[in-house]
C-alpha cells in the first residue's frame, strides 16, 4: 500500500465525482441515495484511514507513508503523515461521516451540498498531508470555495454577507502567506516540506523603511503565515468573520468549521511557523500569547451577551482556541501537547454543541435563546447530552476538554506567569456562559406555547451523538492514546526548536544585559 | 538568399495570400453568401497553420537581415494567436448570423489583423514592428464597428481609431528618438549602442515606445479606451480583442524590451513595475461596480494585464516564461468566458446585465458550474489554473528583487475577488430573477466546458506547457 495517503484523500473525491457524473433526477428517491453514497464515502474513508492509524509508528518523529511524484517547476506532489498531522486526519475522517449524517433532513439542492462536502474533506485531507509548500497551499486554499458555497447557498437570512466576508478575510489572509511562500522558494530552491524544515532562513536583523526588523527575514515570512494562520484560527482580534459564518452556516457547515477547517490554523503554526521560523517565532511569540490571553477574556465577555446559541459558541471557539494558540508558543512539551490535546477535543466537542444547536433548531426555526427555555421537560435526553457537552466545553476533568486546557495552562505557566493568569481566568468566565446558557435553554419550567409539542432526540441524532460522547470521555480518561502518539514528534520539534534558537536567544540575553 | 527569407515568413505570406484571395473571390460572387463558408474556412487554415508552426519550426531563423525574426518566442506567440482567434471565430459565428452581421469581410479582416499580429511578434525591427502593429489596428478598427447602423458600436470603432492613432503616434515617436540616438532601427543594431549610461533622448523614445505598447495592452494608465470599445463591440470581437491582441501586444512588448533594451533593464524595469501596479489597482477597483458584464471583464482584463507586466517587469528568462504561461492561461479563461458571454440571451436577444444571471444554477446547472469555474480562475483561487499563473509572476517578481510588487499584486488580487465572486452569488445564491433563454449553441457550449476541463485539470501538470514556454522564453533573453 504505497499510496495509502492519496487513498484517503482522494476517495471522497471519487464519491463526489460519482454523484455528480450519475445521479440523476431530483426527486425523494435520487435525494436519499445522494445522502447514502455520500456517507458510505466518507465511512470508507474512515475506514481506510484506520490503517494509516494502526500502521504508523508513534516512536518515529518523521515523516511516514511518504509519497513523491514530479510536479510542475520543481514542485513535487509530496504527502507524508508525522505524529503532528495524523491525528488530524483522522479527526476529519471520523467526523465526516456525522456531518454527512447530520444533514439528512435537508431538502435544498441535496446532491450538490454533498457533492460540496466531499470536496471540502479531499481538501481538508489534502491539507492535513502535504508535505509541498505550494500543494499545502493549493489544499489550503481551494477550501475556501465549497465552504463559501455551502455558507451562500445552504446558509440562513445573512447568509451573502457572511460568505463573502468569510471568503475575502481568509484570502487576504492566505495570499500574503503565498508571496513569503514564494519567498521561501526563491530562498532555498525547493518547496518540500522536511527540507524548509531543515533550511536556515535569514535571521540577521536589518531595517526597512527605517524600521529595525529583529530577526529579519525570519521574522517577515513568521508575520505572512501569521496573517494566513490567525485568520483562520481565528485570533483576536481578526476573528470577527468567525461569528458571522458560524451564524449564518448551516449546521452541517458550523460543524465542519469548527471541528476542522479552524484547526488547520493550529496546524499551520506547528507545520511552519514553528520549524521554519524558530527565530521569527521568537521575536513574536510573545505578543501571541498575549493576544492570545486577550482573546481568552474578550471574547468569553462577549459570550456572555450573545442572544444567539450559536453565536455564543462560536465565541467560544475563538476563546477555545486562544488556548491552543497559547500553548504552541509557549514552546514547551505541555504546551504544545495540550494544544493539539485541546484542538481535538474542541473538534469533538464544538462539533457537537453546533449539533446540538442544530436539533432544537431544526424542530423551532429559531436560534435566539429567549424562544427556549424548560426543553429539560419534554426532551430528557437531549438535556443530558448537551449537559454532558457544556461541562466538556467548560473544561469538567473527566471530559477532554479539561486535559486540553490543564496541559496548555501548566505549558504557559512555566514561560509567562501573567498570561497564565489572565488565561486561567477564562476557564471561570467559560463555566459562566456556557451554564448561563444552558440554564436558560433548557432548565426551568416549559411555559412557551410552541415548545409544547416538541419532541425529543430521535434514532438518528442519538446516533450522531453517542461517537461524540465516547470520543470525549475517552480521552478524558484516558489521554495517553493522543499523547503518545504526537509526543515524539513534539519532542523532536522542540528539540529542533531550542537549538535553532539557542544563537538567538543568547545574543539577545547579552545585548539586554 | 531571398528564397531562403520568404522561406522563413512562408505562414505570413501564406495567411495574407488567402486573405486577400478570399477577400477577392468573395468580392466577385456571393459576397454574403459564402460568409459562414469562410468563416469556417478561416478558423480551419488558422488551426492548420498554428499546427504547422508549431511542429515544422525549429532554431532560431532571421530573415532580411535581422528585421523579422522567427525564434521559438515568436512561435509560441503565434501558436497562441492562431488557436485563440481560430476559436473566437468559430463562437462567433452563429451569434453574427443571427444578428445579421455576419458580411464576409469579418473573417478576412481577423485574418489580415492576425497576419499583423504574427509580423509584430516576429518584428526585428522598428519599421517592421510598425508595420504589423498598423497592420493589425487598422483591421481592428473596422471589426469594432462592424455593427453600422448602432451608435454604440460605431463610437467604439471611432474611439478605438482616434485613441489607437494617437498611441501610434507616440510609438512612432519614440521610434524616431531612438532611431536618431542609436542611429539604427535594427533591434539587434540598438540593443548593442544601448547599454551603461544612456542619453536622455533615447530614454524618451524607450518612454514613448513603452506607452506606446502600453495602450495596446490596455495597461493602465493607457487603459481608457477598453471599457468602452469593449462594451460597443459587438460580443465577438469583444472576445477577440480580449485574447489574440493582447497577446500579440503582450509579446511585443517582451520583444522590444529584450531585444531591443535588454542592456539597460534597470532603466524600463521600474517603468513597467509601475504599469503593472496601477493596472492591477485599477483593474481591481473599478471593475466592483460594474453591472455590464462586457464592461467588467474589460477591467478584468486590464487586472490581468498588470499581472502579466508583473512578469514582464522581472526582465528575466523566468519573468518572461512567466509571462508566456500567464497569457496562455488568460486567453484559455477568456474564451471560456465569452463562450458564456455569447450564450447569455433572453428572446434571442443579447443580454450583458449580470443581473440577469441572478439563479442562473437553477435553471442550467452545469453552465453556471462552468462559469462558476472560470471565476474563480479569473480571481486566482486554486487549484484552478488561474493561480498557477499568478504564482509564476509572483516568483519571477520576488526573484527579481520586486517583492513589494509581489505583495502590491497579491492585494490587488483579493479586491479583484469580490467582483468575480460577485457573479458567483447572483449565479448561486441571488433572488429569483427573469430567466434567460436555454437554448446554447452546440459550438459554445463545447468551448465553456472545453474551457473549464483545461482550467481544472491543468493542475495536474498544465497540458506540459511549461518547458515550451521555458524553452521559448530562454530563446527571447541572452
Amino acid at each position: 500500500m504505497g499510496n495509502l495517503l492519496s487513498l484517503t484523500t482522494f476517495i471522497p473525491l471519487l464519491g463526489a465525482a460519482i454523484l455528480a457524473l450519475f445521479l440523476r433526477g431530483n426527486d425523494e428517491a435520487a435525494q436519499r441515495n445522494a445522502k447514502w453514497v455520500a456517507l458510505a464515502t466518507t465511512v470508507a474513508t474512515f475506514v481506510v484511514s484506520l490503517f494509516i492509524l494502526f500502521g504508523f509508528n508513534a516512536a518515529d518523529p518523521g515523516f511516514q507513508f511518504v509519497e513523491e511524484r514530479e510536479w510542475l517547476l520543481g514542485m513535487q506532489y509530496k504527502m507524508g503523515v508525522d505524529g503532528i498531522s495524523i491525528l488530524f486526519v483522522m479527526l476529519t475522517t471520523f467526523l465526516m461521516p456525522i456531518v454527512i449524517a447530520s444533514c439528512w433532513e435537508v431538502t435544498d439542492r441535496v446532491k450538490e451540498y454533498m457533492i460540496a462536502f466531499l470536496l471540502l474533506e479531499t481538501l481538508m485531507l489534502g491539507v492535513f498531508m502535504a508535505l509541498d509548500l505550494i500543494l499545502f497551499y493549493v489544499f489550503f486554499e481551494a477550501g475556501l470555495i465549497p465552504m463559501f458555497l455551502i455558507i451562500g447557498i445552504w446558509g440562513g437570512k445573512n447568509r451573502i454577507y457572511a460568505s463573502f466576508k468569510f471568503f475575502l478575510y481568509t484570502f487576504l489572509g492566505s495570499v500574503l502567506m503565498l508571496v513569503a511562500m514564494v519567498a521561501m522558494f526563491v530562498d532555498a530552491g525547493t518547496t518540500d516540506i522536511p527540507t524548509l524544515m531543515a533550511h536556515e532562513f535569514g535571521s540577521e536583523t536589518f531595517s526597512l523603511l527605517g524600521i529595525q526588523i529583529l530577526g529579519g527575514a525570519q521574522t517577515l515570512m513568521w508575520i505572512a503565515f501569521f496573517a494566513s494562520f490567525a485568520v483562520k484560527m481565528p485570533m483576536w482580534p481578526v476573528h470577527t468573520w468567525l461569528p458571522d459564518a458560524h451564524v449564518q452556516a448551516p449546521t452541517a457547515g458550523s460543524v465542519v468549521l469548527a471541528a476542522i477547517l479552524l484547526k488547520m490554523g493550529g496546524y499551520g503554526f506547528l507545520r511552519f511557523s514553528l520549524p521554519m521560523f524558530p527565530v521569527g517565532s521568537e521575536v513574536m511569540g510573545p505578543l501571541v500569547l498575549w493576544l492570545s490571553a486577550i482573546a481568552i477574556v474578550y471574547t468569553s465577555l462577549v459570550a456572555l451577551v450573545q442572544d444567539d446559541m450559536k453565536k455564543l459558541i462560536a465565541y467560544s471557539s475563538v476563546a477555545h482556541m486562544g488556548y491552543v494558540t497559547m500553548g504552541i508558543f509557549a514552546v514547551n512539551q505541555q504546551g504544545i501537547d495540550g494544544a493539539i490535546f485541546q484542538m481535538l477535543s474542541h473538534g469533538f466537542i464544538s462539533g457537537a454543541l453546533f449539533l446540538c444547536v442544530g436539533v432544537i433548531y431544526d424542530r423551532m426555526h429559531t436560534r435566539e435563546i429567549d424562544a427556549y427555555g424548560g426543553l429539560v421537560n419534554r426532551m430528557p435526553a437531549y438535556a443530558l447530552i448537551f449537559l454532558f457537552f457544556t461541562m466538556a466545553n467548560v473544561g469538567l476533568p473527566g471530559t477532554s476538554g479539561f486535559i486540553g486546557e490543564f496541559l496548555v495552562l501548566m505549558g504557559i505557566f512555566q514561560v509567562n506567569t501573567w498570561v497564565a493568569i489572565i488565561a486561567t481566568t477564562g476557564v471561570i468566565l467559560s463555566a459562566a456562559y456556557a451554564l448561563w446558557l444552558y440554564r436558560r435553554v433548557v432548565m426551568g419550567d416549559l411555559i412557551k406555547e410552541s415548545l409544547k409539542t416538541i419532541k425529543d432526540l430521535t434514532f438518528r441524532e442519538r446516533a450522531i451523538m453517542t461517537p461524540l460522547v465516547v470520543m470525549t470521555l475517552l480521552l478524558g480518561v484516558y489521554p495517553s492514546l493522543v499523547t503518545d502518539i504526537i509526543g515524539p514528534s513534539v519532542a523532536n520539534l522542540i528539540g529542533e526548536y531550542d537549538t535553532a534558537t539557542a544563537a538567538f536567544k543568547a545574543a539577545t540575553a547579552f545585548a539586554s544585559n | 538568399m531571398l528564397s531562403a527569407d520568404l522561406n522563413i515568413i512562408l505562414p505570413e505570406i501564406l495567411l495574407a495570400v488567402y486573405a486577400m484571395a478570399a477577400l477577392l473571390g468573395a468580392v466577385y460572387t456571393v459576397k454574403d453568401g459564402a460568409a459562414s463558408l469562410l468563416t469556417w474556412l478561416t478558423s480551419a487554415v488558422f488551426v492548420l497553420l498554428a499546427v504547422w508552426i508549431g511542429i515544422n519550426g525549429a532554431g532560431t531563423n532571421v530573415a532580411f537581415d535581422g528585421m523579422f525574426v522567427d525564434d521559438g518566442f515568436a512561435r509560441f506567440a503565434k501558436v497562441t494567436i492562431l488557436l485563440s482567434a481560430a476559436a473566437v471565430l468559430l463562437m462567433s459565428e452563429k451569434y453574427m448570423l443571427q444578428r445579421d452581421l455576419l458580411r464576409f469581410e469579418y473573417p478576412l479582416l481577423v485574418a489580415l489583423a492576425v497576419v499583423g499580429m504574427m509580423v509584430m511578434v516576429s518584428a526585428g525591427d522598428l519599421m517592421l514592428l510598425y508595420m504589423g502593429l498598423e497592420l493589425q489596428s487598422l483591421a481592428l478598427y473596422v471589426v469594432a464597428a462592424l455593427r453600422r447602423d448602432s451608435v454604440k458600436s460605431t463610437e467604439a470603432g471611432l474611439k478605438y481609431f482616434v485613441l489607437g492613432a494617437l498611441s501610434s503616434g507616440l510609438l512612432l515617436y519614440g521610434a524616431s528618438l531612438t532611431y536618431g540616438f542609436a542611429g539604427t532601427t535594427l533591434f539587434s543594431g540598438i540593443v548593442t549602442a544601448v547599454s551603461g549610461d544612456i542619453s536622455l533622448g533615447l530614454l524618451f523614445g524607450l518612454v514613448f515606445l513603452l506607452a506606446g505598447f502600453a495602450f495596446k495592452v490596455s495597461a493602465a494608465p493607457f487603459h481608457m479606451w477598453t471599457p468602452d470599445v469593449y462594451e460597443g463591440s459587438p460580443t465577438p470581437v469583444t472576445a477577440f480583442f480580449a485574447t489574440a491582441p493582447k497577446v500579440a501586444a503582450m509579446a511585443l512588448f517582451a520583444r522590444v524590451v529584450h531585444d531591443a533594451f535588454g542592456g539597460i533593464v534597470g532603466e524600463w524595469q521600474q517603468i513597467v513595475a509601475f504599469l503593472s501596479v496601477v493596472s492591477m489597482f485599477l483593474g481591481a477597483v473599478a471593475a466592483i461596480g460594474q453591472r455590464d458584464i462586457k464592461r467588467l471583464m474589460a477591467y478584468s482584463s486590464i487586472a490581468h494585464m498588470g499581472f502579466a507586466l508583473m512578469g514582464l517587469a522581472a526582465g528575466t528568462v523566468f519573468g518572461v516564461q512567466a509571462m508566456l504561461i500567464y497569457m496562455a492561461i488568460y486567453v484559455t479563461m477568456n474564451i471560456g468566458v465569452f463562450a458564456f458571454i455569447l450564450g447569455m440571451e433572453r428572446d434571442g436577444r443579447p443580454v450583458t446585465d449580470i443581473y440577469a444571471l441572478r439563479m442562473y444554477s437553477k435553471a442550467q446547472p452545469l453552465r453556471a458550474l462552468a462559469m462558476l469555474v472560470l471565476m474563480f480562475s479569473l480571481a486566482g483561487v486554486p487549484p484552478l489554473v488561474g493561480f498557477f499563473g499568478k504564482f509564476y509572476v509572483l516568483r519571477a517578481a520576488y526573484e527579481a528583487g520586486l517583492g513589494w510588487l509581489a505583495v502590491a499584486g497579491v492585494v490587488a488580487s483579493v479586491i479583484g475577488a469580490f467582483y468575480y465572486l460577485r457573479i458567483v452569488y447572483f449565479m448561486y445564491f441571488g433572488e429569483e430573477g427573469e430567466h434567460l433563454d436555454g437554448k446554447m449553441s452546440p459550438v459554445l457550449w463545447t468551448f465553456l466546458m472545453g474551457a473549464t476541463v483545461v482550467l481544472t485539470f491543468g493542475v495536474i501538470n498544465l497540458f506540459g506547457i511549461e518547458p515550451i514556454a521555458a524553452a521559448a522564453a530562454a530563446t527571447l533573453v541572452n
